[in-house]
Order: C-alpha cells, then structure tokens, then sequence
C-alpha cells in the first residue's frame, strides 16, 4: 500500500535558522532517507523550493488564472515529499513519526487512492 | 416466541457477537462484510434457537452460520475471489464435523477482540469514533442504543461510524496485535475510551437519567478484558481497579426517586463490598510495583473513599496528597478543583474558597464549568455568605446540561433561602 507523507512546517523560521541548526537537519534528513531506501520502501521523495517561489494556476470559463504564492496562506507550509509503499497505516506512522522535520513542523499521512487494473 | 426467550437470545448476542465479529474481521479482513454476515447469523439463529433450543456453544454456532453466510455473500459479489479463498481456508473441513468443533473451541478467541479493540481506538481516529466503534463491534450496542447513550442524533453516530470503518479500510489500519513497544502509544487511547464510556455512564452529561447502567456494565467488561490481557501494564490495573471501586458505589448513588446522593449522604452500607475488596486488592498489588500513573492515583483516591465507614472518617489529607501526586503526573483544571474541595476538610471553607478562586483567575475556562461555582458556592455557604453562595448557585445552575443537575442546583437554592 502506497502513502504519501506530505512534509509541512514553517518556512519563515527554517530560513532563520543558523547555519549550523541547518545543517544538523540536513544530516538528519540524509541519515533518514538512507533508511527508508535501505528498507526498500521509498518509492520517491523530494524537498521543495519555499512558497516564496511558487505559483497558483486555476483555469475559470476557461480562462487561465495565474498567481504568484501558495493556494492557501497557512502557518506551516508544504516544503517535501516521501513516498512510501508499505503494508499498512501503523507502518506509514512509523516511517513519518521519524521524519525530521516531525519534531517541529508535522507530517499529514495520506494513502495513495489507487486506480483499479 | 415469547419475549423472554427473545430477551435470552439477544443477551446471547450482545455477550457474543463482539467475539464473533473480531474472529470474522481477522478471517475477511472487512469490517461491513463481518457486520453483514453477524447480522444474518443473528437473524438465522432467531429463527432456529427457539426452535431448537439455545445451542452449548452460542459463539461457536453464530460463527459457523456468519462464515457460511459471508462465503454466500461473496459468491454472489464474485469480486474479491482473493477473500474467497482466505475465508475457505479458515473454515475447517466441512466434512468433518468433530474436527470443526474441536477447532472452534480452540480459537484464540480473546486474541482477535484483543486486536479489535486496539484497531478500534486507533490513534489515527476521532475519539468519538474510538467510542463508537468500540461499543458497537464488542459492546454489541446498535447504532440507536450509542446515540441514546451519548444523547446524540441516530444519525450522527451512524455517519460517524461509516466515516470510522471508511477509514481503517482505506487507510489501511492494521487489525493485529499491537508490538510491545507500540504499547506506550496505542494502550492509553483504549483505556481512555473505556473511561470516557464509564464516567458517560456514571453520570450522564446531559439527559434525565443520573446513570446509564449498560455504559458503566460494558466498560467494566471491557476493563476486565483488557486488564487479563496485560497484567503487566500497570495503568490498565488501575482503571480496572478504578472501575470497580467507583461502580461499587454505583447502587447507593441514587435514592428511592433516582436522584443523585452526594458521597456525603451516601448509604455505605449499600456499597458493594465484594467488588470493593478486589478493586483494592487489585490496587495494592498494582501500586506495589512502583510504577504510578493516572488511573492508579485515581483508583488510590476511591479507596481512600471506600476506606471510610462514615463520610466523616474520610482521610482527606491523604487524598489531598494523592491530588498532589495526580496533578504533578496529570495537570487538569478539574484535578485542581477536586483537590481543592479535599481541601476543605483539611484546612477550612477559607482556605479552599481561596484555592478556588485563584484558579478561577488562572483559568478563564473554569468560569463555564458548572461544579467550580457549585464548589465555591459550597465554601460560600460555609463561611455564612449566604448571598454569595446563592448567586455562585444561580451561576451553576445557569450553566447546568443535566436535568438532574438542575434539580439538585434548585434543591441547594431552595435550602440556602430556609
């Protein structure tokens, strides 16, 4: 079963952070992904450029509307991805539970909806 | 059929079907299918109990009868031949009979609602939820005897429900044993699902009925189950203990026009003496193993209680002392206020006015909590400020969700003007 841990956390606070702090992360964050791939269920995972960067499309009537920024302004932002293929939801928790960014920001679980054959 | 062979035979379901229904769900793997198949086992066994008389092993007939009926129910779907397959493997040689038997007397039958109930009050879902799945798959209560418990619309409970096993199958939450070391994670969620649906039944939080007898019996079942399963978990312990010692006093709880006594007014003769012997027994052998939590203070508070021949022998230092131990573990508001009605009789209606009032000042959500003013106006009361003491009344009894918390507000009121 596939689910995808959806990484958020505040970006405006990450960015603040001392070089050192950083780069302790990024450590842990290498350190996990080296797991999770050794466990043989990563199926994909990417870090996000901040919303600072992003862009909203929304096609109306037709119309394409364009904006700069985020869907939705929000405390935490949505900044990476894993996604993994285990046997259930306890397995996903654990995988997300260990996810550095958990201990600050928070991780959503999300089952992948599957298309039949 | 008459109507106590009816009663006879839905007691049988009630007290079985949670078996039943866990063994199918670890057998199909699919909640609404092990439900349905109850359910025609349930309709099947109507028909043939009061014929036949009630069979020896009622677990084991309702589930010979679901298996076969599930098998029927997935025949005629035809999609899921996967779960064919699973179900003709669990189900022993038909042409054997004695063996089937003999098989399904060994099922590790307290293994599979053991699972159950963790999948029930899984983390992942609402608290609400948690209750609700729990008292209907092993409570045995139908959708319309959860919401007439919780005063809640049919409706919202069956939503609720759909919702809850929508998620365990599309999320997959697993329907197994939880590890040894998932233990501290998933185990309080199930004890705090078997408080929440005793104290619910202990006092109703609204309604006109002080108690709901069959929520208090179900979650003392429950308790039991779950305290056999871990003796080695010390909090389960205690809410079993808890439980047994709060519902001893469940009998003198109310008078003869059943409403609420006071513990102070109490007949503790109509305690239940045995079950207050093994909730302490089991405490003491729980607390020696030095390993305190919560529910094992709280319990250590009702024995306390239960110690006391009259109200008036209560060690209240002690359980002011066994607060001080509960709110270090587990700060509360409420915590704070019991503890400070204890105090009352430690130190005097002043000083616990004080206490009061001061955490009235530090918790602004306490000005809706109907038993701070009750409490305040009791120490009010005492100190003969007889004024106050009826506007912290009337701030009560403005705030009260129960009739027969109203009543009981009227009747103070009506003393205070005496």
């Amino acid at each position: 079963m596939r689910y995808m841990l959806l990484i958020h956390s505040n970006e405006i606070q990450e960015a603040g952070m001392s070089e050192e702090a950083m780069g302790k992360i990024m450590a842990e964050y290498y350190t996990f992904t080296e797991e999770l791939m050794k466990s043989g269920a990563l199926r994909a995972g990417d870090r996000l450029r901040p919303t600072t960067s992003a862009t909203t499309v929304r096609v109306r009537n037709g119309d394409t509307l364009t904006t700069d920024g985020p869907f939705a302004e929000t405390k935490e932002q949505f900044g990476g991805y894993y996604l993994i293929d285990v046997p259930d939801l306890d397995e996903a928790i654990r995988w997300a539970s260990k996810i550095p960014s958990a201990k600050y920001g928070c991780v959503e679980v999300r089952p992948i909806w599957e298309m039949e054959g | 059929m008459s109507s106590s062979t009816r009663n006879e035979i839905e007691a049988v379901f009630r007290s079985e079907s949670g078996r039943v229904l866990s063994h199918l769900m670890r057998v199909l793997g699919d909640m609404d299918l092990a439900e349905d198949a109850l359910q025609d086992a349930c309709a099947e066994a109507l028909t043939a109990w009061p014929r036949d008389g009630l069979p020896r092993q009622p677990a084991a007939w309702l589930t010979t009868a679901a298996r076969r009926r599930a098998l029927d129910r997935l025949r005629s779907r035809r999609r899921r031949p996967e779960q064919e397959a699973m179900i003709e493997e669990a189900t022993p040689d038909p042409r054997d009979p004695l063996r089937e038997l003999e098989q399904q007397l060994d099922w590790p039958i307290a293994d599979d609602r053991l699972q159950m109930i963790f999948l029930c009050c899984h983390p992942a879902l609402a608290r609400e939820a948690q209750v609700a799945l729990t008292l209907r798959t092993l409570g045995g209560l139908d959708t319309r005897a959860i919401a007439r418990a919780f005063l809640q619309p049919e409706s919202a409970v069956s939503q609720r429900l759909l919702r809850a096993k929508q998620k365990i199958a599309e999320a997959k939450i697993p329907f197994r044993r939880p590890r040894e070391s998932e233990l501290p994670e998933r185990l309080p969620s199930v004890l705090a699902v078997l408080y929440l649906v005793f104290n619910e039944g202990y006092s109703a939080s609204g309604g006109d009925r002080v108690l709901r007898e069959e929520l208090c019996d179900e979650a003392l079942r429950l308790a039991k189950l779950v305290a056999g399963w871990m003796p080695d978990e010390e909090e389960a312990q205690g809410l079993l203990a808890l439980l047994l010692l709060s519902d001893a006093r469940r009998a003198a709880r109310l008078d003869a026009d059943g409403e609420l006594v006071l513990l102070e007014h109490q007949d503790r003769a109509r305690w239940n003496a045995r079950q207050i012997e093994e909730g302490r027994s089991l405490l003491l052998h729980t607390l020696s193993r030095q390993r305190l939590g919560p529910y094992q203070l709280e319990a250590a508070i009702a024995a306390v209680h239960a110690d006391a021949q009259r109200f008036e022998d209560t060690d209240w230092a002690e359980i002011a002392a066994l607060y001080d131990r509960l709110l270090a573990l587990r700060p509360s508001p409420v915590g704070e206020l019991n503890r400070a009605a204890a105090l009352l009789h430690v130190h005097g209606p002043a000083h616990a006015l004080a206490t009061i009032d001061a955490l009235l000042a530090r918790e602004p959500r306490m000005a809706d909590y109907v038993y701070a003013h009750v409490a305040r106006a009791e120490m009010l009361r005492r100190l003969s400020r007889r004024d106050e003491a009826r506007g912290a009344l009337e701030r009560a009894l403005a705030l009260a969700r129960t009739e027969v918390d109203a009543r009981q507000l009227q009747r103070k009121l009506a003393e205070l003007a005496d």
